[in-house]
């Protein structure tokens, strides 16, 4: 999130798209209520079934799973035809001003550089226009053909809202109304409005698109860096942040630092800070982030006569694919041999699960980690719908402690770490994640000793010492950082140096200790000076304990806040102040000329309606890989750059007409592998439903209650159906189009079992991130005896 | 001085924390339920659910999904007490609860007819009915040590608020005007129904929509006179031999979904 949880308290208006808070985040609407109650906050909820948050909303716009890019494109259109967005913020803090090169184009669903076979683009095109010494060509006015905000406008004038409600299945009125309700707040300085999402959003072949058409819209809106703005990704567990933060995803480090690749741009240190330090913004200190990681890493061992060690981290294989897609498609395929399947549940959560289930078949070992036998662990078994004796597979699995047996912390969506303890002791030979970590890295370095080998050197020297039963607090202490001379906390990032001095596991961490050794994180300070829920004391938030970023834009070009209502941070002569740590140099003077750069993460210092993704510097419409139409905006079906794998069948709307999406309940939890062997939560929702609308139900003579049979061409599930007037009709492209809403809770271990909806989803990912598209494909319905 | 939970639709967005919080507090078994067609689960009240969230699909005027927490309304004028023959059900003085002393009943289920809300539950093991005591019983009572119901302290959006019932139909009517500057037509039940509700509604659909009767009545006719005739004949010594449940039919007994038999347990995965 750039702003936070509590904040939603300054919002004047929610639009909730590809979200369901009030089910999934049910804490968030104490927040949301607050406004509604306090500012007459509108909530627009859009989402193909009518949930438990559209029950709360003042609008609620039906729209296709899959179709957000047509839905926010018609409003991009709307508010710029319109004059609706706020000019000054766009004209300063956007690069709408900026000039792209020439050669950059787009035609019929293509942007220039595209290569058909390699389903990707050379970028190159796709670049600003700079001056000779260096600086970016701009034009204030906006109205240069090559300005970004030209060629937006361009871009997006194809997103009429005629043709944005035949793809969406929304209707125009609707559109407009959203459209309008933004604009309105947009040009009064008093109000903001942010945009909340989730998981329905990401989970396409287009996911980062949609997230990218948030984002562009809120810049145009002047929504970001403002309290009660922003865009606002509602994580779907407690620690998601956290686990992002930590390098969860395959191509990072810790911090959000590039993973090296096996190439030679990267052979030495010097190669990777060359490679991965930009000229401008904050990134220029790339170098004190990643050479105080690799200290962290490798402590005595790494100094500056071997590059800090940085030769015993892994590289990727470039071009290679990580994501859990690539892993599985691998493991299909008999590349991979062991898996440890930790804090996931694969045989419920992944797309394609019988392609999965196959895939899992070829594997000599697998290590479980959970609370509960979950149905990874008994993949085996015949509950899974096979002949044990034909599994080759070694299954080890080790209970482990639930949350509330083990201390550590939390980081919220609103990256706010929150210390917690122990409550009571694990179970029986229940053993905290940390301990397991730390007994098995101990035992794999045992089986290295005495090894000279220098293959050996990244395990047998890597700086690994807890003590007999490691201690979170230890570990926390190593990622916020250290002096490595005395050992005392590093009490922020900006005194992270590259000279070897300094040790930080994750420098957006570092700060959560003060020099004295005091957690930040384990504060809980809830007085709020601002009146407006900033809560500074509560517990710290990266980075620097900001709890919105960018918040240099909330206030106008002289630093002045944009309202008194929306009063945040402030110039106040000789520096930045307010009720917030400022997301600024604390002395560089608005006027000056990086004064007016307020998001300083970016090289170009400012918000990037213009920026590269694998598929584009804008976002455009594409259908879901699996769909009831063709594209109404160009011949490219769906989403060019995207990854074809070997398990990517596709079934065609011909055979499987109805578009389906899965999607969480308030009553289960992911996989279900805590809720469903939880009594007092299975007995809520004792067994797998699918929710179809009631024009579907009676073409096929399903009633509520009735037993069904969902399909794909990945296979099939058995579920209860739910007859509800939640899930409309859509017309798109003048044809009647149905929806089914699959919870993907289920599976075949637990107090109550469930088919799978991911036996339906389809093997295809994001062309940026390779999430699955488990929000948008194909099925069948029929009804059961 | 009554105690009152205000149960605030147009702030609910049915999460049913306070269905668990309930179950967890009070240490009642789950129900071995199945998928009935709507997202309402357990299916109705029992001596193991005291309270869940009633689902309700409004289709006339608009789309509405409307929730609503049902539980006992701790009535003034309380037809279950009335009809009690074994006296079993009394009120605190201090915070209004109407509680059943289930030592004392004797399973004749007068109250279960009798309550106009459909809340007390006879449980055919214990032999006794079972309903919410506004958590101010026993080693159960959280109100009498300074806590808030389970139910509230688990509400994410202030939908439940407990209170001093004067102060709180001041809140709720505040919350009236409030929703009507708003555009919502919305009321308090439970002001005045059987001369006031301990537990009431801010609600802003007629009260048979969210499935409350406009007119609840207090039962002091048939089912009370009959009360009245078996307390005598339970005073004389007569009756008291013969289990009292046994003139009345009980409804099936929910099964507990933990239940060690494999019969209960395969019979769910039947239904799965």
């Amino acid at each position: 999130m750039t702003n936070n949880w509590t904040d939603y308290q300054n919002s004047d208006c929610f639009l909730i798209i590809g979200g369901n808070p009030a089910e999934n985040h049910p804490i968030s609407f104490k927040w949301i209520e607050k406004a509604k109650e306090e500012r007459g906050a509108k909530v627009i909820s859009v989402d193909p079934r009518f949930t438990r948050s559209s029950s709360k909303a003042d609008l609620y716009v039906p729209m296709r799973a899959g179709t957000d890019i047509a839905f926010i494109g018609a409003i991009i259109n709307y508010v710029l035809e319109n004059e609706l967005y706020d000019k000054e913020y766009v004209a300063n803090y956007t690069n709408a001003s900026f000039l792209v090169n020439e050669g950059f184009s787009f035609e019929d669903g293509l942007f220039s550089g595209y290569d058909e076979e390699a389903r990707s683009y050379d970028t190159s095109s796709w670049s600003y226009q700079k001056e000779d010494n260096g600086d970016y060509k701009k034009d204030l006015s906006l109205e240069h053909p090559q300005s970004v905000f030209q060629l937006l406008k361009e871009h997006y004038s194809r997103y009429d809202l005629d043709k944005a409600a035949r793809v969406t299945g929304a209707s125009r009125k609707l559109i407009e109304e959203v459209a309008e309700t933004l604009g309105e707040i947009a040009l009064d300085p008093s109000k903001t409005s942010s945009i909340l999402y989730a998981m329905g959003t990401t989970q396409h072949t287009f996911g980062t698109q949609n997230v990218r058409s948030y984002a562009m819209l809120q810049l145009l809106l002047g929504n970001v860096g403002k309290p009660g703005g922003g865009v606002n990704a509602m994580r779907g567990k407690c620690n998601v942040q956290g686990s992002t933060d930590m390098a969860l995803l395959n191509h990072i480090l810790p911090g959000y630092l590039g993973s090296p690749v096996a190439a030679p741009e990267y052979a030495t240190l010097e190669d990777y800070l060359e490679a991965e330090t930009p000229d401008a913004g904050f990134w220029v200190n790339t170098p004190n982030f990643f050479v105080s990681q690799l200290k962290a890493f490798w402590g005595d061992a790494a100094d500056e006569d071997n590059d800090f060690a940085y030769h015993y981290l892994s590289k990727r294989k470039a071009g290679k694919d990580y994501s859990h897609i690539g892993i599985f498609e691998d493991m299909y395929q008999g590349k991979i041999k062991g898996l440890f399947a930790y804090g996931q549940n694969i045989m419920v959560d992944s797309p394609n699960l019988n392609r999965v289930h196959e895939a899992m078949k070829n594997l000599d070992w697998l290590v479980v980690a959970d609370p509960f036998e979950t149905e990874t662990a008994a993949f085996w078994k015949e509950e899974a719908g096979v002949e044990p004796e034909t599994i080759d597979t070694e299954v080890f699995l080790l209970p482990t402690a639930v949350s509330f047996e083990k201390e550590g912390s939390y980081t919220d969506s609103g990256r706010v770490i929150q210390w917690k303890w122990k409550a009571v002791d694990p179970p029986g030979e229940a053993k905290e994640d940390l301990w397991i970590i730390d007994q098995l890295f101990k035992r794999i370095r045992e089986q290295y000793q005495g090894s000279d080998k220098e293959a050996d050197k990244p395990i047998l020297e890597l700086d690994w010492d807890y003590g007999a039963t490691p201690d979170a607090n230890d570990v926390a202490r190593e990622i916020n950082g250290y002096d490595t001379r005395t050992g005392k906390p590093i009490a922020g990032f900006g005194n992270l140096k590259d000279d070897g001095t300094t040790a930080s596991g994750n420098w957006i961490y570092c700060g959560m200790f003060t020099e004295d050794d005091e957690n930040r994180t384990k504060s809980r300070d809830n007085s709020d000076p601002s009146g407006m829920g900033v809560y500074p004391n509560w517990a710290f938030a990266w980075p620097a304990n900001r709890r919105i970023i960018y918040n240099r834009a909330s206030a106008d070009l002289d630093g002045k806040p944009w309202h008194s209502e929306k009063a945040y941070i402030w110039w106040d002569g000789s520096e930045w102040t307010g009720y917030d740590v400022p997301d600024f140099g604390p002395t560089v003077e608005p006027d000056s000329e990086a004064g007016r750069n307020p998001f300083i993460m970016r090289p170009e210092g400012v918000g990037c309606i213009f920026a590269l993704r694998a598929e584009g510097p804008f976002p455009e419409h594409y259908e879901p890989y699996e769909s009831p139409t063709e594209n109404q905006f160009s011949s490219v079906q769906y989403n060019p750059a995207v990854k074809l794998w070997d398990g990517s069948n596709r079934g065609e709307a011909d055979d499987y007409p109805y578009v389906a999406t899965t999607y969480r309940l308030s009553e289960h939890y992911q996989s279900g592998a805590m809720s469903r062997n939880i009594p007092w939560l299975a007995e809520l929702v004792p067994e797998l439903f699918v929710e179809i609308g009631t024009e579907l139900a009676a073409q096929k003579g399903i009633k509520s209650g009735d037993k069904v049979e969902v399909s794909s061409i990945r296979g099939k599930i058995e579920a209860k159906a739910l007859v509800t007037p939640r899930v409309k009709t859509m017309l798109i492209n003048g044809k009647r189009t149905h929806h089914v809403g699959i919870p993907w809770h289920f599976g075949y271990k637990g107090l109550v079992t469930g088919g799978s909806g991911n036996i339906l989803t389809p093997t295809i990912g994001d062309a940026n991130t390779t999430i699955p598209e488990y929000k948008g494909f194909l099925v069948n319905v029929r009804r059961l005896g | 001085m009554p105690k009152s939970i205000l149960i605030d639709v147009s702030k609910c967005h049915g999460c049913r924390g306070c269905q668990v919080a309930c179950k967890n507090w009070n240490d009642l078994e789950a129900t071995l339920t199945q998928f009935e067609g709507s997202y309402e689960n357990p299916t109705r009240l029992s001596a193991q659910t005291w309270t869940r969230v009633r689902f309700i699909e409004q289709t006339d005027g608009g789309l509405r999904f409307l929730f609503r927490k049902d539980t006992c309304k701790h009535c003034t004028d309380a037809s279950c007490m009335a009809v009690c023959p074994a006296n079993a059900i009394y009120r605190k003085d201090k915070t209004g609860a109407v509680i059943i002393n289930r030592d004392e009943c004797i399973g004749c289920k007068n109250c279960v007819t009798a309550c106009p809300y459909q809340i007390p539950q006879y449980s055919k093991t214990a032999g006794t009915v079972a309903k919410c005591h506004l958590c101010n019983e026993g080693d159960r009572d959280r109100i009498g040590n300074g806590l808030q119901p389970a139910c509230v302290s688990s509400c994410p959006t202030g939908a439940l608020i407990f209170g001093d019932r004067a102060e709180l139909l001041n809140d709720a009517k505040a919350r009236v005007n409030h929703l009507a500057r708003q555009g919502t037509e919305a009321y308090v039940y439970g002001e005045k129904e059987l001369s006031g509700l301990n537990v009431f509604y801010i609600l802003d659909e007629p009260s048979e929509t969210y499935g409350l009767p406009a007119k609840p009545t207090f039962t002091d006719n048939d089912v009370f006179w009959l009360a009245k005739w078996a307390n005598i004949l339970f005073g004389t010594g007569l009756l008291t031999a013969i289990p009292y449940y046994l003139f009345f039919n009980s409804e099936e007994e929910p099964q507990d979904l933990e239940a060690d038999d494999e019969e209960s347990n395969s019979s769910e995965k039947e239904v799965s």
